[in-house]
Parts: C-alpha cells; structure tokens; sequence
C-alpha cells in the first residue's frame, strides 16, 4: 500500500516536472527540471525492481548528459526571445494533440489486457537475486556482440562531438614532416653583421 | 498494488507531453533535444514496465542499450548545435532555411 503512495507521488512529480520542461521561459530552469524529472523517473523505476538501471539513470543522465546540456545552454549567448515567438500560438494545438493522444492511450492501457488480473500476478523477486548480476549475466553471455556495439557507438559518439566542435586554426596544433625534412639553411638562418661596440669610460 | 495499466498510462503521460513541448517550442533546439530525451526516458519505462510484470530481464538489457543510443544522440546533438551557434549565431529552427527544404 505505501509502495503505491510512493508511486503515485513520483508519477506527479514527473508529470510536473515534464510539463515545467516544455513550458519555461529559461533553458536552464527547462534543464533543472529535467534533471527532477529523471530523479522521479528513477525512483519509479526502483519502485519496479529495476535498481540498476535506476543507479545508471542517475550517474549517466544526471551526472554526464544534463551537465552537458546545461554546460552548452549557459556557454552559448542565446538570446531566447525569439525563441519564444509562436508559443501562445502553437500552444492549444499542442494540448489537443497530447489530451488525443493520452486519451487514445490511455483507453488502451486501463482496458482489461493490461489492468486485468492474469498480467498483474507479480511475486515478489527473492532477496538474494541481485539486479545488476542477473543483468551483467545476460548481458555478458547472450547480448555480448550488442554490448560490443554499444560501445563502438559511444566511441564513434566521442570522436564526432570532438571532431564536430574542433577549432580550425589557433588551437589546432600539427606538424607537416615533408616541410620540416626539406627546410633549407637559408629559410632558419639570417646572419646579421654588425660594427663591435667600442668600451665606454 | 501497482498495476501494468498505471505504469504505461504514466509513460503514455510523459510521451505525450513531450510531443506537445515539441509542438510548442518548436523553434528552440535545446527544448526539442530535451523533449526527445523526455520520449526516450517515456519509452524506456514501458520497457522497465513490461521486464517487471512479465519476469523477464531481456528488457532492461534494452533499457540499457536505449540509455546508451540516447548518451550518444544527445552529445552529437550538442555538439551539431555548437556548431550551429557558432557559424550562424542563431538556433531558431525557422531561420535554417539554407537547404531549402
């Protein structure tokens, strides 16, 4: 029973947080509140015995992603104001198509297949099963050669926003060997005569 | 008890939410990225969702490989739209009209 009062208050705080997102006027507010948001998000998703996941939720999106987001929103000099033309306009378009689409949803989701007793028959997992072995078995053995693109498409990740974000120029360093080779004597050395500085006193 | 229902109608919810944010921020990059990690984070609790009431486990390993597509969507986005500021010193949408498209 607590277990459902816990849910419900995070299920609120989300959908609260996720309407604040799209709806203030400052980018790094819209990005605090996603960062509630994930927190809620996770405690949702220990509440259904996804506790690693739940941890990874944190560490990587609140940790890495939304510092980045919020690194590029308060290093660039943005001027939102005409960001926001059109909001008032697209607004009501925007809530008929989300109440459609939740209704349409939602009609689906409270029918008997999904509410009804023969999907909900949840035992409760044994306390000495560990989340994170059971996934790191699973992952290890049948889902290896995915893993191993997961991390193909993290490295290729790296090299393109460091090669996309790269300065030409002044902070590019890099030598040309074929130049260095064939420098001639005249090109470094410049011999300058001059008259000997007679003693002074 | 939590049912299977409550948890796909608040992913439905938070879906459809950021279908919305895109529909009326829809001249800010930085809202739309962020409503694109709203859809992913939605679509990876349906996921969480269905391994909890089904026993299975195979949909958190999805969770996790969704998580890691999501990292290296949003930092290449990030990094597109550094560039972006940086060469047209604007990120409304409506001015990038160069391709004509």
């Amino acid at each position: 029973m607590v277990t459902q009062y816990i849910f419900y208050i995070f299920a609120a705080l989300l959908i609260f947080s996720a309407s604040m997102v799209i709806t203030v006027r400052n980018p790094v507010h819209a990005a605090l509140f996603l960062v509630l948001a994930f927190f809620s998000s996770a405690a949702v998703w220990l509440i259904l015995e996804a506790e690693f996941l739940a941890i990874v939720l944190i560490l990587v999106y609140v940790g890495a992603v939304m510092v980045l987001f919020l690194f590029v929103v308060m290093m660039l000099d943005i001027n939102f104001v005409p960001l926001r033309e059109g909001f008032a306009r697209y607004l009501p378009v925007g809530i008929v198509i989300a109440v459609l689409m939740v209704v349409a949803m939602g009609t689906v989701f409270t029918s008997v297949y999904f509410s009804g007793a023969q999907m909900n028959v949840v035992t409760p997992t044994a306390t000495d099963v560990d989340n994170a072995k059971e996934l790191g078995k699973l992952m290890f053995t049948e889902y290896l050669y995915p893993f191993e693109i997961a991390g193909a498409i993290l490295l290729v990740a790296i090299v393109a926003a460091i090669s996309l974000t790269l300065r030409k120029g002044r902070s590019k360093k890099s030598q040309n060997p074929a130049e260095q080779v064939s420098v001639k004597r005249k090109d470094r050395v410049r011999l300058v005569k001059m008259n000997s500085e007679k003693k002074s006193g | 008890m939590i049912t299977l229902g409550q948890v796909l109608l608040l992913a439905a919810i938070l879906f459809c939410i950021s279908v919305a944010g895109i529909f009326i921020n829809r001249k800010n990059v930085i809202i739309l990225l962020m409503c694109i990690e709203l859809m992913l984070l939605s679509v990876n609790m349906n996921f969480i969702a269905f391994s909890h009431f089904l026993h299975d486990m195979n949909g958190q390993v999805f969770v996790f490989f969704i998580l890691t597509v999501a990292a290296a969507e949003s930092a290449i986005g990030l990094a597109i739209l550094v560039v972006l500021f940086r060469n047209r010193n604007t990120i409304n949408v409506e001015e990038l009209s160069s391709l004509k498209g």
